[in-house]
């Protein structure tokens, strides 16, 4: 496998499609394009590091991937050149520190109330961009200080019903566990039990951090939780669809794991909208939606079109009467994971998702659905709108979430406004 | 999913026949390796451009006498009646945005980007203004630091290109506002024109620098998003005709063509997958049931009642040749004509000689059904367009996108259609 991927860059024959959608190479001239970073800058690269440092600026955002028509990996041949060149140059301690989310939420959480102050406040954020290099406007989540692991502890699902399990990642747990109950209750809505493992990090932004050792340990402490279920032949479910890409694909095609554990976790892992989909084909999803009169744009983050399943949110949604989704066609929202808060490079997010600030702001909507976390703090700070997860949609209007009609905004989705 | 009808491919072939579907109401799903063709072609609807060594002046007669000669060519499965209404519907109905120009009756003849007059049925209309055949004066505008493009290079041919009508034809070079950067492509040039205005600097840097009756030439590079509107804007203010010339890839055109098809695809609720394969079929009773389609893990079969195979030719992967000289359709592993036998030549040394493999492809029916041995559909739900069809040359006949434009629509038809079926088959 680790020979297959560097070898599909003899299948290029240059007709510069990836170039044409790279988000990052049309907003800066400091990273040239996916494919002479990628297949060309790769034949000389060799057993060394590559020479030139640009491939450092590739976002990561794999589209090049999606849409190479002749089968190159070239994202992934580029997140493996990244990780070569930091080895050698050594990780910069910024990058350390924000690829570990498990370990920012672990010590956030307990001081949620002065994290969050100190995330918001302008001089903090001068003095982190200063000393640590994270950029003053980068959009943060706010600690939710509760997690969800916690929160899950006290829930008791209803027994003897088949079960699911829910890998519910970071953002769920430090950030969203209001999410993370939403899902809970839409998947017990439709007759699950819902099995919560105890969890931590994925290993995804230790990978796009260049950091593959500590990610590999990530990833297969991750797997070995989740791996008794898999075999039992539970479906396990993600909402985070970088993390659940992670375990899919990315551990194996980037990182070059290939052990049984994780094939057999990669198998049963389903997207949460590509699960709930998938139920509804077999005529087991409930459909007793209430009416949701809202127009709202969604957006199909680049990782989440990276799971080749189309886009199961748009078909789940028109199932709600009265709810109108305008499908969006901008490729990326700039943020990239962790790309966008380094201060170097959250001018180029932004840019790379200025086209679809404006469409989002186009549509007139104050809200905007969109699969992923980080992507949804990125456009609530680059548009000012509500971002939610489409499962927040289907919540509402299987009426989850009582009365109270839109419910409140959850603190989390409440980013930095840009002149915030 | 349950679908209406499952097409494999996204180049122009593809997106035609999910859009005419779409269209008529089918729900649609589009499955691709990647994005299509469209990137790579100049996007205009090129019907017949040559027969042999000439060129063809008018491509209704031409492709009549064509077919006549050739009937295993890929029209020579799609009535007259029926090219006519494809090109017709494309044009009217499916690109709009591109105002296409032109007629099946004669073809225009475009300067290529380098000199080369083309001939094309039909043209967007922001480049249909290059036409040559009435000859006249141009002058060929380029920017410095845009590789590929050399407006002296484009005036010299032209204007030695022996054509009719006299044709003077000169070279501007001009260079656009600096953006840091050494190297400009297409896509980054078309992003400027849409961000920057650099539509207002063109003006300027042309005023008063070219005569009332000249045609000015540009790259077609005028804008992704606006470039139509671009190009009208440059019209007026300069009072002058001006044209856009295809770039090598990426076509800012082609790119537009796709955009504009994809995008009334999503308005229709069609479903688009890129970075996907489809991995054969599940049949019961002769009939494709499903069309097994990989994704991150592994694969899906979504239920279909009928399918559209778009795959393209040897360039796209949708037939390929291993090295042990096994030809094959990669999808279905679907029956091939115009192969020639493994000890005949595949090969002519010279690149421009005609080439045994070149017509190779799939054989089908008048519905567009492939066909095996005995002319039997291989399965009754199953249609074929573009590149993927055996038959035609089309490099050298410059017939590609006008095959798949006519072919996707044939194709969408018979499944939307259905010849009735005679008497003595329904008996049996």
């Amino acid at each position: 496998m680790n020979y297959l991927i560097r070898d599909s860059l003899d299948h290029c024959v240059k007709c510069t499609i990836c170039e044409t959608y790279c988000p990052v190479s049309q907003v800066t001239p400091l990273f040239p394009g996916p494919k002479y970073i990628g297949p060309q800058a790769e034949r000389y690269r060799g057993a060394g590091p590559s020479p030139d440092s640009s491939v450092d600026y590739c976002s990561g955002c794999g589209i090049c991937t999606q849409v190479c028509p002749q089968d190159v990996k070239i994202a992934e041949i580029n997140s493996r050149a990244r990780a070569k060149l930091w080895e050698k140059r050594g990780i910069p301690l910024r990058n350390q520190m924000i690829a570990r989310p498990t370990v920012i939420g672990r010590l956030g959480t307990p001081v949620a109330p002065i994290a969050n102050w100190a995330l918001h406040n302008r001089a903090v954020r001068r003095m982190v961009q200063r000393v640590v290099g994270v950029h003053r406007d980068a959009p943060m989540p706010s600690f939710a200080g509760r997690t969800f692991q916690r929160r899950s502890r006290t829930h008791h699902g209803p027994a003897g019903a088949p079960a699911v399990v829910y890998f519910h990642g970071c953002g769920t747990n430090y950030y969203e566990p209001i999410l993370g109950e939403m899902v809970v209750a839409v998947l017990e809505h439709n007759g699950f039990r819902v099995v919560v493992p105890p969890q931590d990090c994925c290993g995804l932004p230790l990978q796009s951090n260049g950091n593959f050792p500590a990610a590999r340990t990530y990833v297969r402490r991750l797997v070995g939780r989740l791996v008794p279920y898999a075999r039992e032949g539970l479906p396990i479910v993600a909402n985070s669809t970088s993390c659940g890409l992670m375990l899919k694909r990315e551990a194996n095609e980037i990182l070059g794991i290939e052990d049984d554990d994780l094939k057999v976790v990669s198998e049963s892992m389903y997207d949460l909208c590509e699960f709930l989909l998938r139920l509804h084909d077999r005529g087991a999803l409930r459909t007793d939606f209430a009416s949701l009169p809202l127009t709202v744009p969604y957006h199909a983050p680049c990782q989440q079109r990276g799971h080749g399943i189309g886009k199961p949110a748009l078909d789940l949604l028109a199932l709600v009467p009265d709810l109108t989704m305008i499908e969006l066609d901008a490729d990326c929202c700039g943020i990239a994971g962790t790309y966008g808060l380094k201060k170097e490079k959250y001018e180029i997010s932004m840019a790379v998702g200025k086209r679809l600030f404006d469409d989002i702001t186009a549509s007139g909507s104050d809200t905007a659905a969109c699969d992923s976390e980080t992507c949804r703090w990125q456009i609530a700070h680059g548009t000012g709108v509500t971002a939610v997860h489409p499962v927040e949609l289907l919540y509402r209007a299987y009426g989850l979430g009582g009365r109270r009609q839109p419910g409140p905004v959850p603190a989390a989705h409440r980013a930095t406004p840009v002149n915030g | 999913m349950n679908y209406d009808t499952v097409v494999i491919g996204a180049g122009l072939a593809g997106l035609t026949a999910a859009l005419r579907l779409t269209e008529q109401g089918q729900r649609v799903l589009v499955v691709a390796r990647g994005v299509g063709a469209t990137h790579l072609s100049p996007a205009t609807l090129d019907v017949l451009g040559y027969v042999g060594n000439t060129r063809v002046e008018s491509p209704a007669q031409s492709v009549a006498s064509l077919v006549a000669s050739t009937p295993d060519h890929p029209y020579g499965h799609v009535s007259e009646a029926q090219r006519g209404a494809a090109l017709a519907w494309f044009v009217t109905r499916a690109a709009t945005a591109l105002g296409y120009m032109g007629s099946v009756e004669e073809n225009l003849l475009l300067p290529t980007a380098l000199g080369v007059p083309k001939p094309a049925a039909f043209a967007p209309r922001t480049m249909a203004g290059g036409d040559l055949r009435a000859g006249g004066r141009f002058v060929f505008v380029g920017f410095k630091g845009f590789k590929d493009f050399h407006p002296t290079l484009i005036a010299g041919n032209v204007a030695r290109a022996g054509l009719a009508a006299p044709i003077a034809a000169r070279a501007l070079e001009l260079e656009p506002p600096a953006s840091g950067r050494g190297d400009l492509s297409g896509r980054v040039l078309a992003g400027r024109f849409d961000t920057e205005q650099l539509g207002d600097w063109l003006v300027s840097a042309l005023e008063g620098r070219v005569d009332p009756d000249e045609r000015i030439g540009v790259p077609a590079v005028l804008g992704l998003r606006s470039g139509d509107a671009a190009w009208q804007t440059l019209e007026q203010r300069l009072e002058r005709t001006v044209f856009e010339i295809p770039t090598l890839p990426p076509s800012i055109p082609g790119i537009r063509l796709f955009n504009a098809l994809t995008s009334a695809l999503r308005a229709g609720g069609a479903r688009v997958v890129l970075g996907v394969r489809a991995a054969g079929a599940r049949v019961e009773d002769g009939r494709i049931e499903a069309v097994a389609v990989t994704n991150a893990t592994g694969t899906v079969s979504h239920p279909t009642r009928s399918v559209v195979l778009a795959s393209g030719g040897f360039a796209s992967g949708g037939i390929e040749l291993d090295s042990f000289g096994v030809t094959r359709e990669t999808v279905f592993d679907l029956p091939l004509a115009g192969v020639p036998d493994t000890d005949h030549v595949h090969f002519e040394p010279g690149y421009f000689d005609s080439q045994p493999l070149a017509r190779a492809g799939v054989p089908t029916d008048d519905l567009l059904r492939p066909v095996g041995g005995g002319g039997r559909p291989v399965y009754p739900n199953l249609h074929a367009a573009g590149a993927t069809l055996g038959g035609a040359v089309p490099w050298k006949e410059k017939s590609g996108t006008g095959i798949s434009v006519i072919t996707g629509y044939a194709a969408a038809e018979a499944i939307l259609r259905p010849a009735p079926v005679p008497m003595s088959e329904s008996a049996r």
